[in-house]
């Protein structure tokens, strides 16, 4: 008697889902975090080369951030 | 509007939320804001960006007499500013006939370095970086380059600031 996640019931499973997400979500803030000090440090020690790399690593960070809050949002949406 | 028949008291339905129910934060609450700090971060490297963008490009300096050269006693220092009024830089008179200059911001975190007389070092305050005298490298401390190092020329009396160097 093995355990399948597939016999859960939807509201675990979304409930699974929904706290994956989220930290998905906190640890890519984390590292967002950091990317700023980085570069906040690397600017006020007079190197610009980080701050469009940076800025552009920093953007697509905040996109996927964004689409995992719509994916909570729709999973929250589909098993509440 | 309130019911005639409804058979809760009024005040239930003015004050609606439980005490214990106040500060309860949905996931979904809680992943707005993860999303929204997650946004005052992009803000912030976008903003690094623009002003990286509008900084002044590094040309040709130009020459800026900076001192006389009896103004300053052997172990003592100046402060001016070069090449802008924006830049402030140290002299500091080592010996007799030797003089050096650096930029006095620390390439830590930009904090305004000062000559240790006793230790003979450029002390940063801050975060207790120390640079060396004589040439600007980086002694200890957080700073890991060293002070960018203003190129002096000597006519007659005069010093003259005539560059930056490892800026």
């Amino acid at each position: 008697m093995g355990y399948d996640p597939a016999k859960l019931p939807p509201q675990v499973r979304g409930l699974n889902a929904i706290t994956g997400a989220m930290s998905l979500i906190a640890i890519l803030l984390i590292v967002q975090i950091w990317l700023l000090t980085a570069t906040l440090e690397s600017y006020l020690a007079g190197r610009h080369g980080a701050a469009l790399p940076a800025a552009i690593i920093s953007g697509v960070i905040f996109l996927f951030c964004f689409g995992l809050y719509r994916f909570v949002n729709s999973i929250d949406r589909k098993v509440r | 509007m309130r019911s005639p028949d409804s058979s809760s008291p009024l005040w239930k339905d003015e004050f609606s939320v439980n005490t214990a129910d106040e500060r309860y934060v949905t996931r979904r609450q809680f992943s707005k804001f993860l999303v929204l700090t997650s946004t005052a971060m992009f803000v912030g490297q976008l903003w690094i960006l623009v002003k990286s963008w509008f900084a002044p490009e590094a040309g040709a300096l130009p020459k800026q007499v900076i001192a006389r050269r009896d103004e300053v006693d052997i172990g003592e220092v100046k402060l001016f500013a070069y090449p802008t009024e924006a830049d402030h830089c140290i002299l500091v008179r080592t010996a007799e006939d030797k003089y050096v200059a650096y930029s006095q911001k620390c390439t830590h975190l930009s904090c305004a370095v000062y000559y240790s007389r006793a230790s003979n070092k450029l002390e940063c305050p801050c975060h207790k970086g120390f640079f060396a005298v004589d040439d600007g490298r980086v002694l200890a401390g957080p700073p890991t380059r060293p002070l960018p190092q203003i190129l002096l020329e000597t006519r007659g009396d005069q010093l003259i600031a005539a560059g930056i160097q490892g800026a």
